[in-house]
């Protein structure tokens, strides 16, 4: 008996035209295993290749931006923290400066400093879930565990300083709701100690691993040429192989006083998305070190700075309200929202850790802004998970959409 | 100015190797163990949750760290996470659930074979949360029957924890003709499930 | 660009840094055209595409705000368009930046934008079945139809 080698062209002998072909639709839906988020996908596929993918949002839109015409300007930061919610404190900041830059203050450079260490800790864990996400999705299960741990060393430091681990709500316009204290600088000793031997044993599980070098590596590319036009952002778009960060373009918060690269890909497959985000972690370790350094060097009454001085804006301590009159006073009115905002628009943005994170505040001079814009890196890039997944197979669309690290919340606001 | 609160430096030593769920009321006798049929099955039932993670937003990341090794859900017996409804008991809906999607969470539930529990973590699936708009739904028990629900935004892994201890509580306790009795019927009339 | 466009772009300001200025909506694709082919004003970026909704002003009530931005030497821009409630139409952007289309969509689901050429003109966030546009500041936030939370207990009532 002779088996031959069925190929393609001599698989079935059908008469011409017998058989119409057709493309399946099937529906990889709001609910999905792996918690990604909810956004649809309707997939068209010829067997198991994609034809055409077709998406649909706005299964958690919360309406954010009608929210904040109703809030003064202390109200919307908990709105910011639950867009993108794995790093969620980049937000709180970005939002503070949007509000420093249209009331004209200017902070000090201890609280630049100390947000940045809170900011890059927020990137930091923002990156491995991703990662570990990506690495769920391919079937290596461990990563994630390994990593979660260490997330969970992060969200101490947030407690010490802000009391909550998720959505944070942390800072003030201005600075920081208290100093950092003693135990918090402890806990992130502790992090910066241990962490660097995980990432690099989390690393080591995956990066010369064949099965993951081979499903990730060619899939889900994306040119830089196309990347530009669809106005991609952050890692997505430093894989393609632009350099385009907002820490270097227009610096915030003190960044240019720190040293530090920017990875950038070349092909902007799944794989260099993976390896610019671990790049991206190195990096961030390093800032923060530099950060905690100069922190430490402030001495005396320079240590104690953690706000600007500004009382109008600035929430001030509770000790001072329960017991001075003029705190009392300027709570009162902060809280109330009756402050004066000055009437004009602004747009600001920070790097997030999916890209750039843009507030685009117009303000009438009342009590809450008159219109709040956020610019969503994940709404944008998302557009082009269609171009990203033609032609290549069903398994490869999964792992391109949790290589893009797609925030629901950030989706969809 | 400490506080109490400080991370874990002196390891305790455990007081088992192994913890076992505990025996049911019943009688004993030498090679017999009489107890109430619902009892067993209650306590095996409990014990071996399949949970189906329905996770929305950001009550979904404190699931993941509860089912992290920090705070681990599997000890609890929940440690097959399915995400197809035909093979779950427990259905968690975690974070917001906007009106868009409100009919994809009943079609979930409806495909869900009795006894399926409901609870219900974090503010936006308990009441709408922080989010009293237009386009969220004001609690996921304007769709589906509701067991357990767990406040906070988000809530604590180990309030999540809480919560399946109580829904651990209430399986343990039902009654075996509950799921064919009238007022179960009635209440999910009221919520047009046949 | 004053040359070339002559007195149709007006009102140049620069709040906060940034230079806005606006132009009549007929002109807006030109004007984009204009800022991305030419190769002093190299602003091939599209940061932002966003309405707002101005009730006050008869006529000119919506207004499309595009912000872009030239990566390579760093400046960035935001150009205004002004159109009246009725005939709410806009040329779309989507020919010359890939990124415009879902910002379109939610500009078109939030304040009825209507963007003339746009490949897929739908609602993108909403549920589809909804009629009106909600982020106008006639609509109000809240859902009127909940009865589980109640409105003088918030100060609305």
């Amino acid at each position: 008996m002779k088996f031959e080698l069925m190929t393609e062209h001599e698989h079935i002998r059908l008469p011409e035209g017998s058989i119409e072909k057709t493309t399946t639709t099937i529906n990889l839906g709001p609910t999905h295993p792996a918690t990604h988020g909810v956004f649809q996908n309707i997939l068209e596929l010829d067997g198991e290749k994609i034809v055409s993918a077709e998406q649909t949002v706005g299964y958690i839109h919360r309406a954010f931006e009608k929210l904040a015409e109703r809030r003064p300007l202390y109200q919307v930061t908990p709105l910011t923290d639950r867009l993108n919610y794995c790093s969620s404190p980049i937000n709180n900041m970005g939002w503070h400066i949007t509000c420093e830059k249209l009331l004209g203050i200017k902070t000090p450079k201890r609280v630049d400093y100390l947000r940045v260490i809170i900011m890059e800790l927020a990137r930091i864990s923002d990156h491995l879930i991703c990662n570990s996400i990506v690495g769920v999705d391919t079937g290596a299960y461990t990563g994630f565990l390994y990593v979660m741990q260490y997330r969970e060393l992060i969200y101490e430091v947030y407690e010490e300083i802000c009391g909550s681990r998720l959505t944070t709500n942390i800072g003030r316009i201005g600075g920081f709701e208290r100093n950092f204290n003693d135990i918090a600088f402890q806990k992130l000793d502790k992090f910066l100690a241990e962490y660097p031997a995980v990432l690099k044993e989390f690393i080591n599980l995956f990066e010369r691993n064949r099965i993951f070098m081979e499903r990730t590596q060619g899939t889900g590319p994306i040119s830089a040429e196309r990347a530009l036009n669809y106005s991609f952002t952050g890692p997505n778009l430093r894989a393609a192989g632009v350099d385009y960060d907002v820490r270097v373009h227009t610096p915030y918060s003190s960044y240019e006083d720190f040293q530090f690269n920017v990875p950038i890909g070349t092909t902007g497959d799944n794989f260099d998305r993976w390896q610019v985000r671990n790049e991206e972690m190195w990096e961030s370790l390093s800032i923060i070190e530099q950060a905690y350094r100069k922190v430490k060097e402030f001495k005396g009454a320079d240590a104690e700075v953690f706000h600007a001085d500004v009382p109008e804006y600035y929430l001030p301590e509770k000790e001072d309200v329960y017991t001075k009159m003029e705190a009392l006073i300027w709570h009162f009115k902060i809280i109330m929202g009756e402050i004066d905002i000055p009437a004009g628009e602004v747009y600001s943005c920070v790097e997030g850790a999916n890209g750039e994170v843009g507030y685009y505040l117009i303000s009438d001079g009342g009590r809450t802004p008159y219109r709040l814009h956020f610019r969503r890196p994940c709404f944008i890039y998302y557009q082009a998970y269609e171009e990203m997944t033609k032609g290549s197979m069903m398994s490869d669309a999964i792992i391109t959409l949790s290589s893009l690290n797609l925030i629901a919340g950030e989706l969809d606001a | 100015m400490g506080r109490p609160v400080s991370y874990n430096v002196n390891v305790k030593p455990l007081e088992k190797d192994i913890s076992i769920a505990g025996m049911p009321d019943g009688h004993q006798g030498e090679g017999f163990f009489a107890t109430k049929m619902s009892d067993v099955v209650g306590l095996a039932r409990k014990n071996s949750i399949w949970p189906l993670p329905f996770a929305t937003s950001c009550c979904g990341i404190e699931f993941m760290a509860t089912m992290g090794s920090h705070y681990d859900l599997a000890r609890f017996g929940s440690e097959r996470v399915g995400f197809s409804p035909r093979q779950c008991d427990l259905l968690m809906v975690m974070g917001t659930i906007a009106k868009k999607m409100g009919p994809v969470v009943k079609q979930v539930y409806l495909q869900m074979a009795e006894p399926r529990w409901v609870i219900a973590v974090g503010a936006c699936a308990c009441s709408g949360g922080i989010f009293d708009t237009y386009s969220v739904l004001q609690g996921i028990d304007q769709v589906v029957p509701v067991d357990v629900y767990v406040p906070g935004c988000p809530p604590r892994p180990e309030a999540i924890i809480d919560g399946v201890m109580r829904i651990q509580d209430l399986i343990g306790k039902e009654s075996l003709r509950r799921r064919n009795g009238d007022r179960y019927k009635q209440l999910l009339e009221s919520y047009g499930i046949q | 660009m004053v040359e070339k466009f002559g007195e149709q772009v007006s009102a140049f300001s620069e709040p906060y840094g940034m230079l806005t200025f606006e132009a009549p909506k007929e002109l807006n694709l030109k004007v984009l055209n204009f800022l991305y082919d030419d190769d002093e004003l190299k602003f091939r970026f599209l940061t932002d595409l966003q309405a707002v909704h101005y009730p006050d002003n008869k006529g000119r009530e919506l207004a499309v705000v595009y912000h872009l931005h030239n990566l390579v030497d760093n400046v960035r821009i935001r150009f205004k368009v002004f159109s009246d409630i009725n005939t709410p139409d806009v040329y779309t952007a989507t020919g010359l930046f890939s990124g415009a289309n879902w910002m379109e969509r939610e500009t078109y689901d939030f304040f009825g934008v209507n963007f003339v050429g746009h490949p897929n003109m739908k609602r993108i966030l909403n549920v589809d079945e909804m009629d009106y546009f909600p982020m106008r500041k006639e609509f109000p936030l809240e859902d009127q139809t909940r009865i589980d939370k109640d409105d003088e207990m918030f100060g609305r009532g």
